[in-house]
């Protein structure tokens, strides 16, 4: 018995190797003094300071406008791409062009559009961003939207095709709404991975429109304040709320069926 | 099901019939529909992917072989010049200590992150879901701030030195941050969660049973671990190791930001020729280097998974 619990101590450690930095983090974001290491009292002077921060709100307005962006974007793109190699075609090198986006280290796709912009020579800006995150955006609702199309009965689709629907009919009356849950995941995914994603933005972004984790980065790389650890604690709770509600949609919707 | 298939219109019918040209001329106008319908719904994807990923990436490799302009740009002249460099021993030496530091990190994520899996897989259900749920919850948040986070645990006044210091282990604080240990737990920390979560899904899958029988038959637990589970999950072992190595491979944040500067890694080359040094070229070949590494590793992961695959398949 003693050696079925040895299994514990390496899954206690992990978790507590994931979840301290984070204590710490949070705890040291309420700090009155000025240093993330010594807890002198309780304050919440560094959420007002990071309030007043012109550079992170216009970073936040970027990433925002950057992420509904790609959103858009991905989803259109990614759900037709998704839809087309479902239902029209079977080849396997487009599988593999689908799956490239997010098998390739996110570096060398940074590089290589930070190359393609030069080529072309545009002034980059959100827009250079935006293009760039849905590259990977939409390769990501394309794959969760197919894994519902899989799965999904294609008799009505067949049904519609043989009473003479054109396919744009078939697609928007039959196809899309049935694909309806697909294509809100698969934007959700986009969404997030955009609002988060910082090495390929770092290569198109224009140095005068930084999105929220460039600012990040070049606050993090200036020196430590407990003002980043004030902004860390708002991004940890937006992020755990929005799973958590996600978490509990997808058993709703799973209850529901 | 037969009948399914011969009612729906050639090339859009699931199975072996899709995509074969139409077998009746009564048909035709819906054929040319379908062909409308493929380019209509593959065409916008497939250009925006081939205009802003299979370009950039051909211009890349094609750059490899050419001289940087005295002023940053490219000189179209053929040259080995960057290959001959990437053998310079100072960046080999780089390229080789990337590699080790991300296989380093990999084979830690593996021996914490397997019995970790393990453990949840035997949890009760209700257990097992919250269990997951917090070991991917640190992983959805900001990449940055979980870097950030470690910035301020190692350093001199931080939790650990003083944790150290409060058990008396040792009397002054450490240096701990700014070495290679530092980029490896840095690396940990961000990719420790892609380990498990394939980890997971190999041994929830194993039957109890099997375990049992090797049991019965007298096998001892460890005899029972390397014969009988070990083998079973390899491709989940495999898919772990390569969802860790492969973002560690080409990481250049946690290497400048925990790792101080002084020991760089392959990322951070490339960040540089390509922003500092404004070297398109031999930027270039590094990244090559970088994705011939990968290539390498996704081949051996097939072959390893083909290898094993073929042993879960003679479970049934």
């Amino acid at each position: 018995m003693a050696r079925r619990r040895l299994i514990y101590v390496p899954f206690w450690l992990t978790y507590v190797f994931l979840y301290t930095p984070i204590v710490v983090l949070v705890v040291m974001s309420f700090n009155s003094g000025r240093s993330p290491y010594v807890f002198e009292g309780a304050s919440l002077k560094w959420y007002a300071t990071l309030a007043g921060d012109e550079t992170v709100r216009e970073g936040l307005i970027n990433t925002l406008v950057v992420a509904v962006g790609t959103t858009v974007l991905s989803t259109v793109l990614g759900t037709l791409l998704a839809v087309g190699m479902a239902r029209y075609t079977r080849s396997r090198l487009l599988d593999a062009l689908g799956l490239l986006p997010a098998v390739l280290p996110d570096i060398v796709v940074g590089i290589g559009l930070l190359v393609f912009y030069n080529l072309v020579q545009v002034t980059l800006g959100l827009w250079s961003i935006v293009l760039a995150h849905t590259v990977f955006g939409m390769a990501f609702v394309a794959a969760v939207v197919r894994t519902r199309l899989t799965h999904a009965d294609t008799s009505l689709e067949e049904a519609s095709r043989d009473l003479g629907a054109t396919p744009l009919a078939t697609f928007t009356r039959i196809t899309l709404p049935a694909l309806a849950p697909g294509i809100a995941a698969g934007a959700l995914l986009a969404f997030t991975l955009s609002l988060d994603e910082f090495v390929i933005a770092f290569f198109t972004a224009a140095p005068t429109q930084p999105t929220l984790p460039i600012v990040i980065y070049s606050m993090v790389r200036f020196g430590v304040t407990p003002e980043i650890n004030a902004l860390a604690t708002i991004l940890l709770a937006v992020s755990f709320t929005v799973i958590i509600v996600a978490q509990r949609m997808t058993r709703l919707t799973e209850s529901l069926r | 099901m037969t009948a399914k298939h011969d009612l729906a219109p050639p090339g859009a019918a699931p199975g072996p019939t899709a995509g074969r040209p139409p077998r009746r001329s009564s048909r035709r106008s819906r054929a040319l529909g379908t062909a409308g319908a493929r380019l209509a719904f593959l065409g916008p994807g497939l250009g925006y992917l081939f205009v802003l990923l299979l370009v950039p990436l051909a211009l890349v490799l094609s750059y490899t072989v050419f001289r940087r302009g005295r002023f940053g740009g490219v000189v179209y002249e053929a040259t080995s010049e960057n290959f001959t460099r990437l053998f310079d021993p100072l960046y080999f030496h780089i390229v080789l200590g990337s590699i080790k530091i991300a296989a380093l990190t990999t084979l830690v994520a593996l021996l914490l992150g397997y019995p970790t899996a393990y453990a949840i897989a035997r949890l009760p259900r209700k257990w097992k879901t919250i269990a997951l749920v917090a070991v991917v919850l640190p992983f959805w948040t900001n990449f940055l701030i979980r870097v950030y986070a470690w910035v301020i645990m190692l350093s001199g006044p931080g939790l650990v030195n003083e944790a150290l210091t409060g058990i008396g282990i040792i009397d002054k604080p450490l240096e701990l941050l700014y070495n290679q240990g530092t980029i490896v737990t840095g690396l940990l920390y961000s990719y420790l969660p892609l380990m498990i979560l394939p980890l997971y899904a190999a041994i929830e899958r194993l039957d109890p049973q099997l375990g049992e029988a090797s049991a019965n038959l007298g096998a001892r637990p460890a005899r029972t671990f390397l014969s009988v589970t070990l083998p079973l999950t390899m491709p989940g072992i495999l898919t772990g190791c390569v969802f860790v190595f492969v973002p560690s491979l080409g990481n250049f944040v946690i290497p400048e930001i925990l790792g101080g500067g002084r020991s760089i890694m392959v990322g951070n080359l490339i960040r540089d020729q390509f922003l500092k040094a404004r070297d398109y070229p031999f930027g270039s070949a590094l990244a090559l280097a970088v994705i011939a590494v990968l290539i390498v590793l996704l081949f051996l992961q097939a072959w390893a998974s083909r290898v094993y695959g073929g042993t879960e398949g003679r479970r049934g």
